[in-house]
């Protein structure tokens, strides 16, 4: 059987591209790293893949607004070839392939326009930004998946406990009608809340203080997924800050985190589509 | 030409930065502002028409989801009744500036210079209430920024900002020569002009050396002036300075001890005891067959083996002094200087894999009229605080580690502490990765940041010289992002082949990078003219010593030379070939093709004359204190758990990333909730498997103050337990386990130096040291536990005018070691109702030095003694308790002792404990409650490993109690109640101990 490409993008201040290699390799996918200049002079090409993904780290060191610089130049910046990146991105999206962000990559694709989406113009209707807090926070938090969700990535899921490490992860929308399409739409497809799995605006385990609680947004047709928190990190039941205890409860438990099921899910979709 | 944009928030979207400046105002300085609103200023110096300003100003900046934008006006709004505006002083590092360049030239398609400044930014606050000018000042340089480095404006806003922090350097002669045949007093007073920081004796060495007729003749032959350059002078001082050359580790010491007459002499600190012990156990390990010991003390930082694979790297340094005078430069400038070490070791192009930090600081409380240039210990604790957060957290580096002590005598100069390990492929295209070959004709290539004034003569610079004009250079801001790229660029490059090997450009600059790597071939040329500078009219002197930071050095074939900078243009990442290395004895240098400095390699590095120092010691006089008989012990221990040193770090270590790579096993805080705080951390190495490292950091200088060597023997015990806490094992001589351990000491020490009117008690603190040092020895031989690299710091003392304010003797042992499996490492909290507790280890009548003798203001006599052998036979037997898997949770017994300890447990979650203290040592209640003794642990075990685990630890376990369902922390004895808590109300006077006023 032909393995899922998984192509990690990197470079610029982007940190989290090794363990996002791990978390597709170890879902059964083929995941290779490459440095976005290698795309952008045209040594390599998105469309050999199946998924790209970006990852989290700090591009460009956040400044100018976490995820902006790198937007910038994916929007207006010409590869090789003398076409846009965007341009390129449209194409990949055409073609029923999947795009995934994980915090800054997140927040680079909401810059990007290509999150939520609901006028399918690829303009910016959502940002990220300073936590309620003003501060950078890691932490671990709960969140529970939106049920009417349609997103490949969030299947079986209900609810799941990860990490989130940001200072920008608040999202504001821009007005209400594009919230309402959100809404409509299920595109908050993931939020914070509670142990219980009721959704919450308190700090700290609504982290940011973003609008409807949300965690990850997605596109209508689910292939364009980005969310704050990092499922990457806990790949591996002792990634979890309470394992010790976990294991004492419950000797037999499974030693993979459970943010992997996101890459499982996602992997095992682009096989069945195959098919 | 200028033009500004300006961007501001949105009415309606929270000004979060502004909210938190209005607390901290109101928190910190007792300044009401009321509402604040921020804004960010960019001004371009371009040549570019407006049009493309406002396509810039709207595609390129504006989030227009949350920002107003202001193009060549500002907002403006009477509500605001006043304004500071922060802007940089010439030559500081602004980063979002060129983040802006470049994006600028990304949207307009231009070719814009990105690599010098032409974007300068900006911050602007506008203020609700109507301040006076003087809180205006106050808010600007005590909060909004550091007048080292900021520029102020405030007062009313009239709707104008005018400066450009442009850096303008007069053009002048490019070389001077130095008249060095003049008399001691005047050779001398050539030192302190030119800030040379060197002695007579060193002084005259260097005034004998161009006296030699052989260099005359040499010199003279090479179109050189018999005098020396001013180059040449700065050249020898700076790789004569005691940064680099450790000349009182290296000194001759006169040890007198003055109660028993015995006296000794002590060539050499380092050759003594640091790397004697090293080389003890080396042959140790070697006879066993152990051969994992590849790289010590030559280097950047010490190289120990993983497996066939991988090696492992790492270094912790200090940055203390600009950490005082710029809190978050000097920090962010360590943390990435650091980082440098392990990424530059050998070949070079690590992997880095963690960050640690360990700090010290005067209280947050403190309340003494502040000495002119000393920054409130309370702003150098954040400042720091922000450093470590944007160094690690943009580097994607997790900080997994580290300790914060307070004691007053840090107020003046904080330690500021930063470690970095990485790992690298055993062999690059079948070189030993360790390895650092140079032959003559290989080309020097710098790469990375640009050069400018920074950091040279640090920050003794004199302020004279300096006009608004003149680049800033005594604080230096490190940027996070430039590393990052040549970082990733590096590792590539080292990866294909392009990179023969590599050092970092950190203190000393281009003199000291290039000069050391010379050694290995035999000598270099340097041509000056050559290095890209942030802005023109460097003389060559400047270029060659600057400290400016984000600089690697690249040793390349040259026929490599092409290929590695199409790949770095590829990358963005600038580099220049500066020169090549030789074999001919020389460091020679040259600008625009004129020879002005030829030093012969081995006078450089040999020439320093051998310092003499002298050491007496008088034990102090110290008695135990007398404290009331009644004690109130759940008041005690709640004041113990909010108090400085023990309280929760929890704000602080949230805000660093703990967990980027996703490898991080044991963080510093774990637990259903996130709160318990852990021994080592332990880290796995590889996503395919479990074998990891443990980390671990030992450091109690409060123990100094009664008896230097028991401190330093206990800062030793501590690394190492904490380490065999969380599952890790002690090398084995005997084996060919191969399991290593590498530790890096750090000293920082006050002036040490006698001096009769500036130093009377200088004796007395150097015979703390070589104290500090016979205890490093005895530990690292005992335990085979060997240094790989480490570092000190000799002039920890702060001066303003005839006040001193000076650090108490200080060392931290840094240390890791391999874990097999990271799945069996073993965390600090309890796991679950009914396991019995125990502690392991004895409890002795030692509360000397102890935070509970603190609360009383009383220091004591009894110190923590480490009992070596006891010690070995206690984590030998947590060893194999640990093989048998039987240890369900362990945290070792340090500051706060017993008590605290088990409150600590207990913070992981829902559970209490029920403690009774019968079977512990026939000593004070307040001993077995409070003692900090050395090599103890609390740990759970379940019931029906009773026996087992008593028939292994036997006298060396004392059983206590069991862990509870009922979330309180109960302590008897003999059915007398002594403590009763809830685990709630110790956890909030835990939580807020740092907000205590």
């Amino acid at each position: 059987m032909k393995k899922v490409k998984s192509l990690i993008i990197t470079g610029f201040g982007i940190n989290c591209e090794e363990e996002m290699a791990a978390a597709y390799k170890i879902a059964g996918a083929e995941s290779e790293i490459v440095h976005l200049n290698d795309i952008l002079l045209g040594k390599k090409s998105i469309h050999n893949f199946d998924i790209l993904n970006f990852p989290g780290g700090f591009s460009f060191g956040d400044d100018l607004g976490s995820g902006k610089v790198l937007a910038n130049k994916m929007k207006f910046k010409k590869l090789q070839s003398g076409k846009l990146f965007l341009d390129d991105l449209k194409d990949f999206i055409a073609s029923g392939k999947y795009i995934f962000g994980i915090c800054n990559g997140f927040q680079f694709l909401v810059k990007m326009g290509l999150l939520p989406d609901v006028a399918e113009d690829f303009n910016q209707e959502v940002t990220l930004t300073k936590n309620n807090s003003a501060k950078y926070e890691d932490r671990w938090v709960w969140c529970k998946v939106n049920e009417n969700s349609n997103s490949p990535f969030l299947t079986g899921i209900e609810k799941i406990q990860v990490p989130v490490r940001h200072g920008e992860g608040k999202l504001i929308i821009k007005n209400k009608k594009i919230e309402k399409k959100i809404i409509e739409n299920n595109l908050n497809c993931l939020s914070y809340c509670d142990e219980n799995g009721y959704e919450t605006a308190e700090y700290p385990q609504n982290p940011n203080g973003s609008d409807l609680n949300c965690a990850a947004l997605t596109n209508e047709s689910g292939q364009v997924f980005g969310m704050m928190p990092h499922p990457e990190a806990f790949l591996s039941l002792y990634n979890h800050p309470n394992w010790g205890q976990l294991k004492r409860q419950n000797p037999k438990i499974s030693e993979d985190g459970e943010g992997l099921q996101i890459f499982k899910n996602i992997v095992d979709k682009i096989i069945k589509e195959v098919k | 030409m200028k033009n500004q944009i300006q961007l501001v928030l949105k009415d309606g979207i929270r000004d979060v930065e502004g909210e938190r400046i209005t607390k901290t105002a109101k928190d910190f300085l007792g300044i009401e502002t009321g509402k604040i609103k921020t804004g960010k200023i960019f001004n371009l110096t371009y040549n570019i028409n407006e049009s493309d300003v406002k396509i810039f100003a709207e595609k390129g900046l504006c989030d227009e989801i949350i920002h107003n934008i202001f193009i060549n006006s500002f907002y403006q709004n009477e509500f605001y009744k006043a304004y500071v505006l922060v802007a940089k002083l010439p030559g500081v590092t602004d980063d979002e500036g060129v983040s802006a360049q470049k994006t600028l030239n990304d949207i307009l398609e231009l070719n814009l210079d990105v690599n010098t400044q032409h974007i300068y930014t900006e911050e602007i606050y506008l203020i609700e209430n109507e301040l006076a000018e003087n809180d205006l000042k106050i808010l600007a340089e005590g909060l909004l920024g550091n007048k080292l480095i900021h520029h102020f404006e405030f007062g009313k806003f009239a709707g104008k900002v005018n400066y450009i922090p442009t850096v303008k350097i007069p053009d002048g002669k490019k070389v001077n020569l130095i008249n060095l045949s003049v008399d001691d007093e005047n050779l001398l007073e050539l030192s302190q002009k030119m800030l040379l920081s060197l002695n007579l004796e060193e002084m005259k060495a260097i005034q004998n050396y161009f006296n030699t007729d052989d260099i005359k003749a040499i010199r003279k032959k090479n179109n050189l002036p018999e005098l020396p350059t001013d180059l040449e002078i700065e050249i020898l001082a700076q790789t004569w300075s005691e940064h680099c050359k450790h000349k009182e580790f290296a000194a001759t010491i006169n040890y007198e001890n003055i109660e028993t007459g015995e006296k000794k002499v002590i060539n050499s600190l380092f050759n003594t005891y640091i790397r004697k012990s090293t080389e003890i156990v080396r042959e140790r390990l070697k006879k066993a067959g152990n051969n994992w010991l590849l790289k010590i003390f030559t280097d950047n930082a010490g190289v120990v083996k993983i497996d066939d694979d991988s090696v492992f790297v790492w270094k912790v340094e200090t940055h203390n002094s600009p950490s005082a005078i710029d809190p978050y430069g000097g920090a962010i400038t360590g943390i990435l200087g650091n980082n440098r070490d392990p990424l530059a070791t050998g070949i070079g192009g690590a992997k880095l894999l963690f960050n640690t930090n360990v700090l010290c600081f005067g209280p947050p409380n403190y309340n003494k009229k502040l000495l002119k240039g000393q920054l409130h210990p309370k702003r150098i604790f954040e400042g720091v605080r922000h450093g470590i957060e944007d160094g690690g957290n943009k580097s994607g580096i997790p900080t997994v580690n580290g300790s914060i002590i307070f004691d007053e005598r840090y107020s003046g100069k904080p330690l500021v502490y930063c470690g970095t390990g990485g790992v690298m492929p055993a062999k690059y295209n079948g070189v030993d990765s360790w390895l650092k070959p140079i032959d003559a004709g290989d080309i020097i290539v710098m790469a990375g940041g640009r050069v400018g004034k920074d950091g040279i003569h640090g920050a003794t610079f004199s302020s004279a010289e300096i006009d608004e004009n003149s680049p800033q250079s005594a604080v230096q801001i490190g940027s996070p992002i430039t590393q990052k790229f040549v970082a990733d660029f590096m590792q590539d490059a080292v990866k294909n082949g392009l990179i023969k090997c590599s050092t970092d450009n950190g203190a000393g600059g281009l003199s000291s990078a290039v000069g050391e790597l010379a050694e290995i071939s035999g000598g270099a040329i340097v041509n000056l003219e050559k290095v890209p500078l942030k802005y023109e009219n460097l003389k060559p002197w400047e270029i060659f010593i600057s400290e400016s930071q984000e600089r690697m050095i690249f040793v390349v074939e040259k026929e490599n030379v092409t290929k590695l900078f199409q790949f770095a243009e590829e990358r963005e990442v600038e580099l220049s070939n500066i020169g090549k290395f030789t074999s001919t004895g020389f460091l020679d240098v040259r600008f625009e093709g004129e020879k002005i400095a030829l030093l012969e390699m081995d006078f450089l590095h040999n020439g320093v004359p051998k310092k003499v120092m002298g050491a007496e010691w008088k034990k102090p006089k110290l008695n135990e204190p007398k404290l009331p008989q009644i004690l109130d012990y759940n008041e005690i221990l709640l004041k113990l758990m909010g108090s400085f040193n023990i309280c929760s770090r929890e704000n602080v270590i949230r805000q660093y990333d703990h967990e980027v790579k996703g490898k991080t096993i044991i963080k510093p805080l774990m637990g259903a909730n996130g709160k318990a705080p852990q021994d080592a951390a332990v880290m796995r190495l590889n996503f395919d498997g479990f074998g990891g490292l443990a980390i671990s950091n030992g450091i109690c200088p409060k123990f100094g103050d009664i008896d230097a060597y028991e401190m330093s023997a206990g800062a030793f015990d501590e690394a190492v337990r904490q380490i065999i806490s969380v599952g890790g094992k002690l090398p084995d001589v005997n084996d060919d386990s191969n399991r290593f351990w590498t530790v890096n000491d750090n000293f920082c020490v006050p002036d040490s130096a006698f001096h009769s009117e500036n130093n009377p008690d200088g004796k007395q603190k150097l015979a703390k040291l070589v104290q500090m040092n016979e205890a490093l020895f005895d530990l690292a031989t005992f335990y085979n536990i060997p240094m790989t690299s480490g570092k000190d710091s000799m002039k920890n003392d702060f001066k303003a005018g005839k006040v001193k304010i000076s650090v108490p003797p200080t060392i931290l042992y840094s240390m890791v070691a391999k874990i097999d499996d990271v799945r069996e490492t073993i965390t600090s909290n309890f796991k679950a109702r009914g396991d019995l507790i125990y502690i392991v280890g004895k409890t002795y009548d030692e509360l000397g030095g102890s935070e509970f003798y603190k609360l009383f203001d009383e220091l004591g006599a009894n110190v923590p003694k480490v009992r070596r052998e006891n010690a070995m036979r206690i984590y030998q037997k947590m060893m194999q308790a640990n093989d048998a898997k039987i240890i369900e949770s362990s945290h070792d017994i340090s500051d706060g002792g017993l008590a605290i300890t088990i409150a600590e447990k207990a913070f992981g979650g829902e559970f209490g404990a029920e403690i009774q203290l019968e079977n512990c040592e026939k000593i004070s209640l307040n001993a077995i409650l409070f003692a900090e003794s050395h090599s103890r642990f609390v740990v759970s075990v379940q019931q029906i490993n009773q026996h087992i685990f008593e028939d292994y630890f036997g006298n060396d376990a004392t059983f206590i109690g069991k862990v509870t369902d009922e979330a309180k922390l109960r302590i008897s004895k003999e059915k007398l109640s002594i403590i009763n808590v809830e685990i709630t109300e110790l956890m909030r006077a835990w939580d807020n101990g740092l907000e205590k006023k």
